[in-house]
């Protein structure tokens, strides 16, 4: 399938298909705290069939990082069975999802994001992953039609939910400075041709961003990005809180099944 | 397909396409496994060993675990026990896998069936027009982008006022 790796570089392969399953499951499992809450039946739906998507992709990807892992560890002990420090999901993915506007707008910004992503992988010279993201792709382009289609009518919509969204925009702003910040394992991947270089991609990412902003007559936040290292492990508070309702029932009956 | 197969070769594959072919998708009872084009390959390899290949149709589709478990019990339930199941990733399942009979049957059924290829760019933004499976009008309306599973949509004819689901062309 792919070239031997060291044992380092397996290490960095290993963190890196973590990042892209931890992020997939975070936003996932945020997604699925609409059910039942969503403004409309439609959109309770729509959230509940992001959420199905996400999940899958990260059950995909995790079953990959536990075969790299090589410890047995499976989709469930990955997700179910880790600490906070010990996810690498990016800070973006786990901000609680506020209101609607909230929510749409964390959503635009990580679907523009794997829609970059995505393409870039789906030509890595891992087949593994390369195959995950071709899939990945196509149900991506739809979720950004979907978070794309909403922040134009909130944006473009009345004075209140202008505001609503022009106000999340600004609070999630600071999260997306990680998506584009390599770091050595960034790099190392790149070099390998396992991921795509984060340069282009933050370009590409940031036309569409700009693109639809104007659309939604909304304006791109001047604020400089915080280095969140969500990635890196280091997580905002919210993370614990998510895997605490998340990973309740594995931890208070370990092994159940049903 | 196989050289070493000693006797009529794809007299076995045949027989496990066609029992395949009998299979439901459980959402969509009236398509076949066969139909939806989630069955990639039935083959016999150099020891005589025979697998099917299965392909997911959306990452997290929870009918993709019903699908392998009916899938195996028919091959069971027809002598085929020691058929192995496999599951393909590449390439990529989409709606240009659905078969010709898949669409007719999924008009059939009250379904629309996805408007032309997906790799057609137009894709991206949305069908419109999409055709009323009832009344044959194309005069319809998007209510949501995701329906009652992951592969569909749902729509509301202008003519007949119905509303119906929109297998996405995705």
């Amino acid at each position: 399938m792919t070239t031997p790796l060291t044992p380092a570089a397996t290490a960095a392969h290993l963190r890196y298909v973590l990042r892209l399953g931890d992020t997939s499951l975070i936003l996932g499992q945020r997604l699925g705290e609409w059910i039942g809450h969503a403004p409309a039946l439609e959109e309770d739906l729509g959230l509940a069939n992001l959420a199905l998507d996400l999940i899958g992709q990260a059950r995909l990807l995790l079953s990959y990082a536990g075969e790299l892992e090589g410890r047995g560890r499976d989709e469930d002990a990955l997700a179910f069975l880790r600490e906070a420090p010990e996810f690498a999901s990016v800070s973006l993915a786990e901000q609680p999802n506020g209101d609607f506007a909230c929510t749409i707008v964390r959503q635009w910004l990580i679907d523009a994001w794997q829609l970059q992503l995505y393409q870039g992988l789906a030509c890595s010279t891992d087949a593994r992953l390369a195959a995950i993201a071709a899939k990945a792709l196509k149900e991506t382009r739809y979720h950004y039609r979907f978070s794309s289609g909403w922040l134009v009518r909130l944006g473009d919509g009345t004075a209140e939910s202008h505001r609503r969204t022009q106000r999340a925009l600004e609070e999630l702003w600071r999260f997306t400075h990680e998506l584009f910040a390599p770091d050595e394992i960034d790099v190392e991947m790149a070099a390998a041709g396992i991921a795509p270089d984060l340069a282009p991609l933050a370009a590409a990412w940031s036309a569409m961003i700009d693109a639809d902003l104007q659309a939604a007559t909304l304006t791109r936040p001047a604020g400089q990005a915080y280095a969140w290292h969500g990635k890196r492990g280091v997580h905002t508070e919210h993370l614990s809180h998510l895997l605490t309702e998340m990973q309740h029932l594995q931890r208070s009956f370990p092994g159940a099944r049903w | 397909m196989s050289s070493a197969a000693s006797a009529s070769p794809g007299t076995r594959e045949e027989r496990i396409w066609q029992l395949l072919g009998a299979v439901p998708d459980p959402e969509i009872p009236v398509l076949s496994i066969v139909d939806l084009g989630i069955v990639r390959h039935v083959r016999c390899d150099a020891h005589g060993r025979m697998t099917v290949g299965l392909t997911p149709t959306y990452s997290g589709c929870p009918a993709t675990e019903a699908i392998r478990a009916a899938t195996r019990a028919a091959l069971d339930a027809h002598g085929e026990g020691d058929v192995c199941l496999e599951e393909v990733l590449s390439p990529p399942w989409s709606s240009d896998w659905l078969s010709a009979q898949g669409q007719q049957k999924l008009r059939e059924f009250g379904i629309a069936p996805p408007q032309g290829p997906v790799t057609n760019p137009r894709q991206l933004w949305g069908a419109t027009g999409v055709t009323c499976p009832r009344c044959g009008s194309h005069d319809s309306e998007r209510l949501s982008e995701f329906g009652s599973t992951p592969c569909k949509a749902h729509y509301r004819c202008i003519r007949c006022r119905e509303p119906f689901d929109y297998f996405k062309c995705i």
